[in-house]
């Protein structure tokens, strides 16, 4: 279905290619997962199957790519619409129109289909993806989930023979991408579609592919059965951390398979894990306590009479489903967002109250997009920008602070080229320079690799060493299962449960890590529990991931 | 409001006449309607009338408009219309010209001393209550215009509007289209990143100020267009077909052309030297060979309408009713047309002329004619639980 020949892409300006001899081919009704980390050029790979790169792009593409026989040199991607569909990681940023229906019938209308056909697809589209009762809704009302499927209904539409899909789940939460995964597999196995699919949260996906392609870095690309690709592959999911840790064979993909290899396992385990996930430090003395925080957006009510009390050193996640209201809550307890009821105390104070310098000398928050606190052309800038508005402060300068997070972040570098991981750094830097007492992150983990996410554990857990308290939004469980002393669960505003990590994780099948899934009910969170347990002297730092 | 509710929830089946089925109205008809309802306004300075035309807009835009967000327009473009009353009221008694001597005098503002090469202007003097009421009457009659726009834009959807542009002006519409939807993402965009800066606690102020929130969202704005447009053209937008060559310069040829005629015949029929010959003659000229461009660019792009809308007797008799309006007061015949502009000095209150706010009045009839909008059933539990995709019952699709 899919060939690639001997292709070699190089983006104009760039010193290497980043596709270099790649060979592939993917076989007709194939799910194909393609793996790698940040920057191997996984999108690239999926650009090249419907032309857009290099027809939209730019570079140089040598080889030859042939979808369903038609060459992508000849072919640029509109000619490809009405076999190649496409869908990115950002379902708004491509809805052309503003309704579902609108919005499944664009692309028809561009292939020229007959009114009476593109009548039935739509109906057919609409009912294979769950959709009906949404045909009249606005598009940016309904849910990330929703959306995403939209998104995937208005490629469908066209009835391609092959679906391009760049990270569908990234920006969705846990139930949502169950909800866009269950509709892609669906299409494989009912429709024979072939599916190409590019993802960071692999322990969301890797159970469903047929083939991996893994991008190991150097521009080169393997192909093969997952459970032989994953093997060394540079980024695992847990489950195949543990499987390649107890050397299971083959390797186990889901969590199904391994538990039912487990048994050997958790009889060989320790009823209690030797330390806990955390850094183990106590709980200090209460840095912050806020009582009863509403937040309101007009009739809606996003935080109803919330109470949260930090201590210093803590490390505490709040977590819930899109639109539990996580982002209002510490927006409102930082005082920049909106809060229409409740106190906060912080050091006597209440940061609401304070201009917003003297605010962030207590509490600093990092939003969901770091790069909007970004705004000079490079990161020398920024930094110097930043020393000067933190002037009084008692901490490092913030080329030192950022140095400490992520090295090697050179002065002359454009804040929006750096990765994701690397920008967060800078943004964390910048609002650490002014030394707070409380460290509020929204969303840190979205768009980072296995390997990032290892590093900003490592910088949170520095944060609580220093005795300040950490708030983290996220919908990560693994990497709150690897890093937070505490869960907050908020749904509809209001708080559901708080308690410490094991018990509030491994309590809900939802929240729950594959490594507490697999190992239950011993409480074991991470696949380092697992090894030091195993074997107390082991330092498997390639190992511990999660 | 509540008529279209009823029939929305709908009573027993054969109660209704078949135009009673909640269906939107083709987006021209509800253009011509308000178009011709500018029109009539255009025409009059009484502010009986006007108000009556506010009337009649609030009136049908309350009865026929959808729950659809540019629906909920109308209030906006109704600020809109008192901020512009405000304006030229304000700059009247500023800017205080057109005082007659036997004026009421409500009270004074300072008045600046012009030098004596600039008297044309004063500024400041005393404010008549004549001059505030002829202002006032000014600013509601271009209040009123702005709300017909406003009507219609509430009660037709823009997009679907711009659809029933010729094939070949098809690109046009489009680059409007998306402009509309990237407008809101900008705003909110905006809203964001000034939120955001707060966080940093940036002493800036003027110019830079400003950097720091317009570099984050113009960043921002780029990458979106970046996505939305490799999104486009890989759902076949911009397919070619088969144009040829000589085709397309055909076609451009045909429309510059015609463009021509046009402009050169609007100067033959405006300008009272030119020849004849240049006006009428060749405008028609123009007009036929910029239709032979558009049907032969239309012609070269290869694209189908989904359920587009139907032209029927709702549409005739709502677009009948804003031309009547429009035809009535422009052709002031029948009654006297000192109706339309009555005069405010001696002070007096203005008559109400009858056949014109007939005219104005058979606009409302809209309300009635045009079927009632479809509206979203989330009242009636269709927005309940949603079904698990995995699970339900799947039709036969062919792929």
């Amino acid at each position: 279905m899919i060939d690639f020949d001997r292709v070699t892409i190089t983006y104009d300006g760039a010193e290497r290619p980043v596709l270099r001899e790649v060979s592939l081919h993917v076989a007709e009704g194939e799910l194909c997962l393609v793996v790698g980390r940040t920057g191997v050029g996984k999108s690239s790979l999926l650009g090249a199957i419907n032309g857009l790169v290099p027809h939209f792009t730019g570079g140089t593409l040598a080889g030859r790519v042939k979808v369903a026989g038609r060459d992508t040199a000849t072919c640029p991607p509109r000619e490809l619409a009405d076999v190649v569909g496409v869908v990115g990681q950002d379902p708004l940023a491509a809805f052309v129109t503003d309704t579902v229906e609108e919005e499944l019938v664009y692309g028809m209308e561009q292939l020229a289909i007959a009114p009476e056909v593109m009548r039935k697809r739509v109906e057919e589209t609409l009912d294979l993806l769950g959709l009906a009762a949404l045909r009249d809704r606005p598009l940016h009302e309904i849910s990330g989930g929703q959306q995403q499927r939209v998104a995937i209904g208005t490629v469908l539409t066209a009835h391609p023979r092959v679906l391009v899909l760049d990270e569908p789940t990234s920006a969705l939460d846990p139930t949502a991408a169950e909800e866009v995964l269950a509709a892609i597999t669906r299409l494989v196995h009912d429709l024979g579609l072939t599916v190409v699919l590019a993802e960071h949260r692999l322990e969301r996906v890797v159970q469903y592919a047929d083939t991996v392609i893994h991008l190991p870095g150097d521009g080169s690309a393997a192909a093969g059965a997952p459970s032989e690709v994953m093997l060394t592959a540079t980024v695992a999911p847990p489950v195949v951390e543990l499987g390649r840790l107890v050397r299971w064979r083959p390797l186990p993909l889901s969590v199904r398979d391994a538990r039912r290899r487990a048994g050997p396992l958790r009889a060989r385990l320790p009823v209690h894990p030797p330390s806990a996930p955390e850094n183990g430090a106590a709980p200090g003395e209460t840095t912050l306590q806020a009582r009863r925080i509403i937040v309101r957006y007009g009739d809606l009510i996003a935080v109803r009479g919330v109470d949260l009390t930090l201590s210093a050193g803590e490390i505490c996640a709040v977590m819930g489903r899109n639109g539990s209201g996580k982002s209002s809550l510490l927006w409102a307890i930082q005082g920049a967002g909106r809060r229409q009821g409740g106190v906060v105390e912080l050091a006597g104070r209440d940061p609401k109250h304070l201009p917003p310098r003297e605010a962030r000398e207590l509490i600093a928050l990092v939003p969901q997009t770091p790069s909007d606190l970004l705004y000079l052309n490079t990161v020398g800038a920024e930094l110097a920008q930043a020393d000067r508005e933190s002037a009084g402060s008692k901490s490092p300068a913030t080329r030192e602070l950022l140095d400490q997070l992520a090295p090697e972040i050179p002065d002359d570098a454009h804040p929006r080229e750096l990765s994701e991981g690397q920008r967060l750094s800078l943004v964390l830097a910048i609002q650490l320079r002014a030394a707070p007492r409380v460290m509020l992150l929204d969303e840190p983990t979205r768009g980072l690799d296995y390997g990032a996410k290892r590093t900003l554990r490592g910088i949170v857990r520095r944060l609580a060493a220093e005795q300040r308290s950490v708030v983290i939004a996220t919908h990560d469980v693994e990497f709150v299962a690897s890093t937070c002393d505490r869960v907050v669960v908020m749904g509809d505003g209001e708080v559901v449960s708080d308690g410490p990590t094991p018990e509030i994780v491994v309590a809900s099948p939802a929240f729950a890590p594959q490594v507490a899934k697999i190992v239950t009910p011993l409480p074991y969170l991470t696949v380092a529990q697992v090894a030091e347990a195993l074997d107390p002297s082991c330092a498997l730092p390639e190992v511990i991931g999660g | 409001m509540r008529h279209a509710r009823l029939t929305v929830r709908g009573h027993a089946p054969g109660t209704q006449d078949s135009r009673r089925v909640p269906r939107a109205l083709h987006p021209v008809a509800w253009w011509i309607w308000a178009l011709g309802l500018v029109i009539a306004v255009s025409r009059t300075t009484n502010p009986l009338l006007l108000i009556l035309a506010l009337s009649v807009l609030g009136f049908v835009v309350a009865n026929r408009r959808t729950d659809a967000p540019w629906a909920r327009a109308f209030k906006y473009y109704l600020t809109l219309a008192l901020i512009v009353i405000a304006v030229r009221i304000v700059f009247q008694s500023v800017f205080g010209s057109g005082i007659q001597p036997g004026d009421h005098v409500l009270f004074r503002l300072p008045q600046i001393r012009m030098p004596r090469w600039y008297q044309g202007v004063q500024i400041g003097g005393p404010v008549s209550l004549e001059a505030t009421l002829a202002a006032t009457i000014d600013g509601l009659r271009l209040g009123t215009m702005i709300c017909c726009i406003g009507a219609a834009n509430a009660l037709a959807n823009p997009k679907r509007a711009l659809r029933v542009l010729p094939g070949a002006l098809y690109e046009l519409g489009m680059a409007v289209v998306v402009s509309i939807s990237l407008a809101p993402q900008l705003i909110e965009s905006v809203q964001r990143v000034a939120r955001a800066r707060q966080l940093r606690a940036s002493q800036r102020r003027g110019f830079s100020a400003l950097r720091s929130i317009v570099i984050p969202v113009l960043a921002d704005a780029l990458e979106r267009s970046l996505l939305l447009a490799a999104a486009m053209d890989s759902r076949g937008y911009g397919r070619t077909g088969e144009a040829t060559r000589t085709a397309r310069r055909l076609t451009a040829t045909l429309m510059l052309a015609g463009m021509a005629g046009v402009c050169v015949g609007c100067y033959g029929l405006l300008s009272g030297s030119a020849p004849r010959l240049l006006g009428t003659p060749v405008i028609l000229l123009g007009v036929v060979l910029c239709t032979a461009g558009l049907a032969l660019g239309g012609r070269r792009v290869r694209r189908t309408h989904y359920r587009p809308d139907p032209w029927r007797a709702p549409e005739w008799i709502v677009a009948g009713c804003g031309l009547i309006s429009a035809v009535t007061l422009y052709l002031s015949t029948g009654y006297s047309a000192a109706g339309l502009n009555p005069s405010f000095s001696p002070l007096r209150f203005p008559g109400l002329p009858f056949l014109p706010a007939v005219a104005i009045l058979i606009a409302a009839a809209a309300a009635f004619a045009a079927p009632p909008p479809r509206r979203r059933m989330s009242a009636s539990g269709l927005d309940g639980p949603e079904p698990i995709p995995g699970r339900m019952a799947r039709p036969e699709v062919s792929a």
